[in-house]
């Protein structure tokens, strides 16, 4: 039905643009001085004949479920609703919805299955509904602009309006990403911080999410402080720089100052392998290559390793943020003004000496904008730590024990059931809000440092 | 008072004081020209060790060992009326029996494991499909169980002692007497992209895995493509240069650095909170990517708006084109090729993008294809993970070949980016 609803919309905005070029074109055959030319007066029909049935349509599927459900629920016996709360409402209508998709475990209660028998009409109604509406607009649509077509219409400038129009909503979706981004995480934090009180989240040295489902399991209470989980990231985050800063800054060096052209044109995408290959395979490799490895090399050092250790988890991110700092380290040294360089070379530097005590102390900003935008990198990186780093969360910062992360958190308390009124899916909400903030902050200063740095030699 | 002119320093080169502090700096050079050779030399290795041990523990998943037997359809078993009714279980054993005649009914329920368990549906669609078969002989190729192929690809080491093998002696032996019969090959393993996912490692394949990374890599494209050019016109050609639109450049930069989760977080309360979309659809994984490929289409876009010459825009406008018209008739049809190389790099990422799509639930146990976008689905990303997360030894290889065939996509990908960048670019 929605793909007929679709295909009418198209077929009118069709006929619209034909229609109008036909008419516009008889016009100027008979000699009229056209203050458009013909495709913009069938350009404006298209439009519109399509943009408000179209925007209809999406506003009609945005609403119609919920309208639906209200009118269902209103429709029930009185002794069901009268006292439910907004959960239990939703919960008795997801059943209503399955049970009228015909998936009933048992005999279902007469009042239900007539409630379900109602949604099924209702829904066959405002399937009908939506086709006649757009096709009604469609027309109304096409009709309007054919009446519109005669010699003095500035079908021009309309047909550029709504095309600015359109533009300027396109630009408008970036906002309304972050928007979004800021609302969702911002109310499922305030709904995680009615039931945690704000200050044993962020000073809380305890973090064991798993709450009792039912009053009478015996399981822990649930501790929500992020401070071992905060701690954990940290660690994490630490090692991986520990691996890419050394390799990214020395290849960025070796590359930009004593490698041959040809070796550069083939070693920058050979590089660039490393951060075009996903983080999953990043986080398999980490699995099953890494730590056995490391615990392999801890047996015999006589080491105990754990299984889940912060260093194969930290290592392997380290490996897929070399690409990153050592393209930062290129740029920032490639952009020293060449009279530095060429200063220290004629006082009789070696090249050497010249990278080592001029162009990287004055690339050093730059560098620096890098280093934070693969901190952030760091911070936020998933799939890892999903697969190769551990559950739970420890106050400690020994590397070769198992840690958690934020992200990792996040993961686990979100896969499998999302009712959201417990603590524990609202929780990985507040968790996102702090892992979004920190990662905002540290790419702003980052990309203000490189900002800066560049306005330093141009 | 006469001043006598400085005294000429010489510097004696043959000094051997200078020239050993000309040797120490010379072997500082080569130091750090050392260092860095080996760093890079070390981030090579660690690229090669990893594409090198996926290789290493992929490549045998891309094979799979069947067995080649006649299964005896008899009318007990198989009634003519309804042949997808029969009893194939009883159909697969009979035939197992007719090989081993000597294996008692006990050790039956073990010899029937040396067969996957997908056989009986494989005998009973050929069957259906020929029903002219029942009361005769069916020669069929079927997989064997997970414990057995790796077996015959030498993952279980024979000299390990039987308590600690999966497979027993006897059972080793009746694999030994089918090779010896020459019934075991081990062909090609269609199964990989041809079944969808299943709890026996044998049977599991990619197919709807690839289905819905398609779905949702084509609603990605939908979305983000119109939408992301559409901005980045705007910006560039008509937007003024005020605060408004400052905000709007700022919002995209920072857009690119958000980490990939919280957009899964963003889709889990918003498409799956708020507007009630379908759980683990690919529509909606599509519609979440979009938004995160969006600032790479758009940075691209602008990218490749800038380096049309602002001769072609000057051209036409003394002309007397609308500034629109000189947009979409002359400057966006020359700078697609750059629009389509970045978009193509923007989908590649987007296509190996795991974390959003496991927060709604792209990473549910699916045993069919989707047929639409709008049905639950798994990706490959996040079949890789679920496969990463099995027990079974044969779901380690499969995980590795998986990743193959993401990476394989990737490179594909990535190189029609480079062609169409190499073809199509223009100095002006």
């Amino acid at each position: 039905m929605l793909g007929l609803t679709f295909l009418i919309i198209v077929a009118a905005a069709a006929v619209a643009y034909a229609l109008n070029l036909r008419a516009a074109r008889r016009l100027w055959a008979e000699g009229a001085r056209l203050h458009s030319i013909t495709t913009f007066h069938a350009l404006y029909a298209l439009f519109l004949a399509a943009l408000p049935a179209f925007v209809f349509l999406v506003l009609w599927l945005a609403l119609s479920g919920p309208v639906i459900g209200a009118l269902v629920l209103s429709g029930l016996p009185e002794e069901v609703i009268s006292g439910a709360t907004r959960a239990q409402e939703n919960l008795l209508l997801s059943e209503i919805r399955s049970l009228a998709r015909g998936q009933a475990f048992g005999e279902p209660e007469p009042w239900k299955a007539a409630a379900a028998a109602r949604l099924v009409a209702l829904e066959a109604t405002a399937r009908w509904a939506q086709l006649a509406l757009v096709s009604l607009i469609a027309a109304a649509g096409l009709v309007y602009a054919r009446t519109r077509v005669s010699p003095a219409f500035r079908a021009r400038q309309r047909v550029e309006r709504i095309i600015t129009g359109l533009l300027v909503f396109c630009s408008l979706v970036a906002i309304f990403t972050t928007v979004g981004i800021v609302a969702s995480l911002f109310v499922e934090s305030m709904r995680f911080f009615a039931r945690v009180p704000f200050f044993e989240f962020f000073f809380g040295t305890n973090w064991e999410p798993q709450i009792p489902i039912r009053e009478d399991q015996v399981a822990g209470a649930g501790a929500f402080g992020w401070l071992p989980v905060l701690l954990g990231t940290m660690v994490i985050t630490v090692v991986a720089l520990l691996v890419a800063l050394p390799i990214g800054l020395l290849s960025a060096i070796y590359l930009n100052e004593f490698a041959s052209a040809r070796l550069r044109a083939v070693a920058k995408p050979v590089l660039e392998i490393l951060a075009g290959v996903p983080t999953v395979v990043y986080g398999f490799f980490a699995v099953l290559v890494v730590a056995p490895a490391l615990r392999q090399a801890g047996q015999a050092l006589g080491v105990d390793v754990s299984p889940n250790t912060a260093l194969a988890a930290g290592g392997t991110m380290g490996i897929m943020l070399i690409p990153f700092i050592s393209s930062f380290t290129d740029d920032a040294l490639s952009a020293v003004p060449r009279s530095l360089r060429d200063g220290s070379l004629a006082l009789g530097a070696t090249r050497g000496e010249t990278v080592a005590k001029v162009l990287f102390p004055a690339a050093i900003p730059g560098i620096v904008g890098g280093v934070l935008l693969a901190v952030s990198r760091a911070i936020g990186e998933t799939m890892i730590v999903v697969m190769a780093a551990g559950l739970i969360a420890r106050m400690t910062i020994n590397p070769l024990d198992s840690v958690t992360t934020v992200t990792v958190q996040i993961v686990t308390l979100l896969i499998g059931d999302t009712s959201f009124d417990n603590p524990k899916t609202l929780a990985a909400f507040a968790l996102g809000m702090m892992l979004f903030l920190v990662t905002l902050g540290v790419n702003i200063v980052a990309l203000r440092v490189v900002r800066k740095y560049r306005e330093l030699y141009d | 008072m006469t001043q006598s002119p400085p005294a000429e320093r010489k510097v004696d080169w043959k000094d051997p004081q200078l020239a050993a502090t000309l040797r120490a700096r010379h072997a500082r050079e080569r130091r750090l020209k050392l260092l860095g050779l080996a760093s890079l030399g070390a981030a090579f290795a660690m690229l090669f060790i990893l594409l090198a041990s996926l290789a290493a523990s992929g490549y045998k998943a891309f094979v799979q060992t069947h067995v080649t037997m006649d299964f005896i359809i008899s009318e007990q078993n198989v009634s003519p009326d309804k042949p997808e009714k029969g009893k194939y279980r009883k159909v697969v054993a009979e035939s197992l029996q007719a090989v081993f005649p000597e294996v008692s009914r006990k050790e039956m329920r073990q010899l029937r494991k040396i067969l996957s368990n997908g056989a009986q549906y494989m005998v009973r669609d050929a069957v259906v499909a020929d029903p002219s078969l029942i009361g005769g002989v069916l020669r069929l190729t079927v997989p064997v169980s997970d414990p057995y192929d790796q077996l015959n690809k030498g993952e279980i080491d024979r000299a390990t002692p039987e308590a600690n093998r999966r497979l027993s002696d006897r059972e080793i032996a009746w694999f030994d007497r089918l090779k010896e019969a020459g019934m075991i090959s081990t062909p090609f393993n269609k199964a990989l992209f041809l079944n969808a996912d299943s709890r026996f490692p044998e049977l599991a394949g990619l197919k709807g895995a690839l289905w819905g990374s398609f779905y949702a890599l084509l609603v990605c494209f939908l979305l983000s493509f119109p939408i992301g050019i559409g901005a980045a016109i705007y910006l560039e050609e008509f937007a003024p240069r005020n605060r408004f639109t400052d905000i709007i450049e700022v919002n995209i930069n920072n857009l690119a650095a958000v980490p990939s989760v919280v957009f899964g977080l963003l889709a889990l309360a918003v498409f799956l909170g708020w507007f009630n979309l379908p759980r683990s659809a690919a529509f909606v994984g599509g519609m979440t990517l979009a938004l995160m490929t969006l600032p790479t289409i758009i940075i691209a876009t602008r990218a490749a708006l800038k380096a049309v010459p602002p001769s072609i825009r000057e051209a036409a406008l003394g002309l007397g084109a609308s500034r629109q018209q000189v947009v979409f008739g002359h400057v966006l049809p020359l700078a697609m090729p750059g629009i389509l190389t970045g978009t193509i790099i923007g989908l590649a990422q987007a296509l190996g993008e795991t974390a959003p799509l496991l927060l709604i639930g792209m990473n549910a146990f699916i045993t069919s294809a989707p047929e639409s976008a709008f049905e639950p689905a798994t990706a490959l990303p996040t079949q890789i993970f679920i496969w990463a997360d099995s027990p079974e030894r044969g779901f380690a290889a499969r995980t590795s070949a998986a990743i193959l065939v993401l990476l394989g996509f990737l490179i594909i990908m990535n190189l029609t980016a480079v062609i169409l960048r190499r073809k199509f670019e223009r100095k002006w």
